[in-house]
């Protein structure tokens, strides 16, 4: 893909890189500085592997006074740094720089303490998602947030990219699952923010870091709510024959009071590719169908589920069918989960959008959608976060064919412009990092992006954490905090007062 | 910046946006502090501080957008929370996070209630806070502006949204240091369809604990749970609840689950202690207490603490504190919120290293004289690195320093 253009590298870094390399060993010993090209490979690009970039030097430091080390170091040194997790990110989070140290926080991968009567987990940032469920299951708890790259993403990742999942809407995003974490700032500093306790005193840094893309900090412990299991969790398959009849039987569940614990749509074509991968069982002659997931105590899946499908009935529902046994439910699912590879199953590439929308916008973007798909020539397949209204159209395009790459980039901007046109945003829950960077300008107005900047220069006043994301331009933080109003400058306003 | 501290002498009160912006705009150019204010319902919360002018949010309000089927709701900075609040109710919705009305506490009778703003930027929350979160975890987004006199919008009206930073929730619980809010978007929620509260009587405040954390480490969905030690417990629902302490178990939803669940709690703890329930209307008057720490409602400025600590953590604070301070005390979530009434001296040392010593937390002085709240700083005190950082991030809002000067720590 075209990769969007990077910051210039700075002062003399790439011609000093011997230099810095040997001092990075000093404060990393033994494996943990890479420098080969062959085994830099390994890391350069993550979840959206059209962009590549070798970084400067690999570090994987295994304390917190080592990270501590490199970022003083770097930031000595005017040296720009790109966190790094698991790499999964599917907008660009963790690209590296050609003269950015690549901070990889991998083997930060310990369970540090289980705490059921609080009900937290403490844990180390590599440690993955589903690694945190595992390592709790023993009693029956698990950590709700569910990315679908639960099993190899890291929580630490997870932080930095507010990551979603299924069931969002009832147990919330990973902002509200973290009860604290400790990270490092640029200049060395570590700081720790909240803990097993609720809420802090003074600002709420956790949650401005959260969700932060790596910008601000880098985190090196996270506390986590853990939840116990619902008694029963049963899913069902809803057909309809049109995605504006169940985008309707959606709003009338929740409309009647119902939250479940995951609603999921899928489109026509999403359908039978995911039925020809992993044969869930779905039917193929229906234009949309939803998974809704109801969990909770038996007497009360039992009653919402008979809800569910009376409401659906009402939608004109075609077809419905509710798993029997815990094996069938996760089948019902398997083929969703499995929606993304399925689709690249059917199409040499693809490319995979990110908006929210509000859910009664569906049937408008939906036919937006399909003008746009005539007009880049493009196919696209839907899959939805139906509860929460986050869209993830699948561009199919063919990279060796001359033109569509750029078509398919095209297409997909011009999707996201629709999601923000009907009140949504850019992304849901895959980032900004550097895909959508160059579209925030569609989101944001100078004054709210000069703000978010402002933000990053109280941590970060040099621009030297992962530079390159999120934001279009860069601004020197003494520009920034420049103010252009002087004493006496402004009448006396015309405001009711008394 | 220095502050010229004199009496107040303007109040704007602001009709809309562009009217807030002038009046911040107007104190930016004239280097002059102001006191942000809604309803002054929390008025007495804070580092006492004093500030030139004053503006005034009340005048800025009314819901600009309610999709009950989108779960979402926009009002303007200063609408009343009651209002918001009796709305929602008609369609059978509510604010999950419950916020909890100050007002009886500090014997602001005088005053309404709050303003849907101040909701967010004092971060309120309730007895559900363990399982439903604070007014941070449901907001989607805000319109502001900064100490620079600038508009600044964030976040959306969607629940799933990564679009930036979350500045929504970094200004939340800021207590108007770094910006005026002036429309906020929440997400809103059904409400359940009924309720009812488990009492487990006669337990020391350590077995609570233990009978808390297996209610809440179950499958049986509890919404809250609190203890109330017997000198509170009869202060409570006009003395109803049964004899002896009173651990309260509140479970929520449709009516055959809530009855389902209560079964199953109730034979987990029968054996040991006596079982009995609340119902509905009962249950709902007894949580709204214990939200607006109803024992402590004497008219009084007795020093009151609001103290959060990991949940387990709580009775052992209570337990160090009695052996050497006259106090009172009760537990919310879980025992991880305590609501501390001192007999006599407010015992800040007792407290802030008690806390520290137990792994952390934070207390806050939520109730004292102005000449104790001038000595003991109101809100836990930052380690040095991260005051800095925040300090910091003051900067960058509230570059002059005129957004409620002191409120929150004398350098924010």
């Amino acid at each position: 893909m075209t990769t969007p253009k990077m910051p210039e590298p700075v002062g003399d870094v790439l011609k000093r890189r011997a230099e810095i390399v040997a001092d990075l060993r000093d404060i990393v010993p033994g494996e943990g500085v890479v420098d080969t090209t062959n085994e830099m490979r390994a890391f350069e690009t993550d979840g959206l592997t059209a962009y590549r970039q070798l970084p400067l030097v690999v570090v994987l430091p295994q304390t917190v006074r080592e990270v501590s080390k490199v970022l003083k170091y770097c930031h000595g040194n005017g040296i720009r740094v790109v966190p790094r997790g698991s790499g999964t990110s599917l907008s660009g989070g963790a690209l590296p720089l050609e003269d950015a140290v690549l901070l990889v926080m991998s083997r930060f991968n310990r369970v540090l303490d289980i705490d059921y009567g609080n009900r937290v987990a403490v844990v180390q940032p590599g440690v993955t998602n589903l690694g945190i469920t595992n390592a709790v299951a023993e009693r029956g708890f698990y950590y709700a947030p569910d990315p679908s790259s639960q099993i190899a993403c890291s929580i630490g990742g997870n932080v930095a990219e507010n990551a979603g999942g299924v069931h969002c809407l009832k147990y919330g995003l990973t902002t509200n699952n973290v009860l604290g974490i400790e990270m490092v700032l640029i200049d060395g500093e570590v700081i720790r923010l909240g803990g097993r306790h609720l809420d802090s005193p003074g600002y709420d840094i956790l949650g401005l870091m959260t969700g932060s893309e790596g910008l601000l900090g880098v985190v090196t412990e996270v506390t986590v709510r853990i939840l116990q299991k619902p008694e029963t969790a049963r899913a069902m398959l809803v057909g309809f024959p049109s995605s504006e009849a169940a985008g309707q039987c959606v709003a009338d569940i929740i409309g009647a009071g119902i939250i479940p614990g995951g609603i999921e749509m899928m489109d026509r074509l999403a359908i039978r590719a995911a039925e020809d991968f992993v044969h869930a069982g779905y039917p193929l002659d229906v234009e949309a169908l939803l998974i809704v997931e109801l969990d909770g105590p038996e007497a009360e899946v039992d009653h919402l589920i008979g809800e569910v499908e009376r409401i659906a009935g009402n939608n004109g529902a075609t077809m419905s069918r509710v798993s029997q046994s815990e094996e069938e439910r996760q089948t019902f699912w398997a083929g969703r989960k499995a929606a993304f590879p399925a689709v690249g199953r059917i199409s040499p590439d693809y490319y995979c959008m990110d908006g929210t929308i509000p859910r009664r916008k569906l049937p408008q973007v939906l036919s937006g959608m399909r003008e746009l798909s005539e007009k880049h020539g493009l196919t696209v397949a839907n899959v939805f976060h139906a509860g929460d209204g986050n869209l993830h159209p699948l561009i199919l395009y063919d990279a060796n064919k001359p033109g569509e790459l750029e078509r398919a980039e095209e297409f997909g901007n011009d999707i996201l412009r629709l999601c923000v046109e009907v009140g949504g945003v850019l992304t849901g829950e895959h980032g900004v990092g550097v895909e959508k960077r160059d579209l925030m300008p569609a989101m944001f107005n100078k004054q709210d992006l000069d703000q978010q900047i402002r933000v990053k220069c109280a941590f970060d006043s040099q621009h030297l954490l992962n530079p390159g994301k999120m934001f279009p331009e860069l601004h020197r933080c003494a520009e920034m905090g420049r103010m252009h109003i002087s004493r006496g400058q402004m009448p006396f306003p015309d405001i009711p007062r008394f | 910046m220095a502050v010229a501290m004199t009496k107040t002498s303007q109040t704007f009160r602001p009709d809309n946006e562009d009217q807030l912006r002038d009046a911040v705009a107007w104190a930016v150019s004239e280097e002059t502090s102001v006191e942000v204010l809604g309803h002054g319902s929390k008025r007495a919360i804070g580092n006492p501080f004093e500030a030139a002018n004053r503006i005034d949010l009340s005048g800025l309000a009314g819901v600009t957008l309610y999709e009950p089927e989108e779960l979402v709701l926009t009002a303007r900075a200063g609408t009343a929370l009651d209002e918001i609040e009796a709305l929602l109710a008609e369609n059978g919705q509510e604010l999950q996070f419950e916020p909890m009305d100050y007002r009886p506490l500090l014997s602001g009778t005088d005053c309404g209630r709050g303003t849907i703003g101040a909701v967010l930027a004092t971060n309120l929350s309730g007895p559900r806070r363990l399982k439903a979160g604070a007014a941070r975890d449901h907001v989607l987004g805000i319109r502001a502006v900064t100490g620079r006199g600038e508009i600044i919008k964030s976040g959306g009206r969607v629940v799933k949204n990564v679009t930036g930073y979350d500045l929504s929730r970094g200004l939340s619980g800021s207590w108007g240091t770094l910006a005026i809010f002036s429309e906020v978007t929440f997400k809103v929620l059904p409400r359940a369809e009924t309720e009812t509260t488990l009492v487990v009587s006669g337990l020391n405040d350590a077995d609570a604990a233990h009978v808390m954390a297996m209610a809440m480490g179950s499958s049986a969905e509890v919404a809250s749970a609190a203890h109330l030690p017997e000198s509170v417990r009869g202060r409570f629902i006009d003395g109803s609840l049964p004899a002896g302490p009173a651990t309260v178990l509140r479970l929520e939803g449709v009516a055959q689950s809530v009855d389902y669940r209560a079964g199953n709690l109730t034979r987990m703890f029968e054996a040991h202690s006596p079982v009995s329930t609340l119902d509905a209307d009962m249950s709902r008057a007894l949580w709204r207490e214990i939200r607006d720490v109803k024992p402590f409602c004497d008219g009084t400025e007795r020093a009151v603490w609001r103290v959060s600590v990991a949940p387990g953590a709580g009775h052992q604070l209570v337990a160090g504190l009695r052996l050497r301070a006259g106090v009172d005390a009760y537990y919310d979530w879980q025992g991880g919120l305590l609501w501390l009434r001192m007999e006599a001296d407010p015992e800040v040392d007792l407290v802030r290293k008690g806390i520290r010593a137990l792994g952390g937390g934070h207390a806050t002085l939520v109730r004292a004289s102005d000449a104790m709240r001038r000595e003991i700083p109101v809100f836990e005190p930052a380690d040095p690195a991260l005051a800095a950082l925040s300090r910091r991030l003051k900067e960058q809002f509230d570059p002059q320093f005129i957004f409620n000067p002191g409120r929150l720590a004398a350098d924010l």
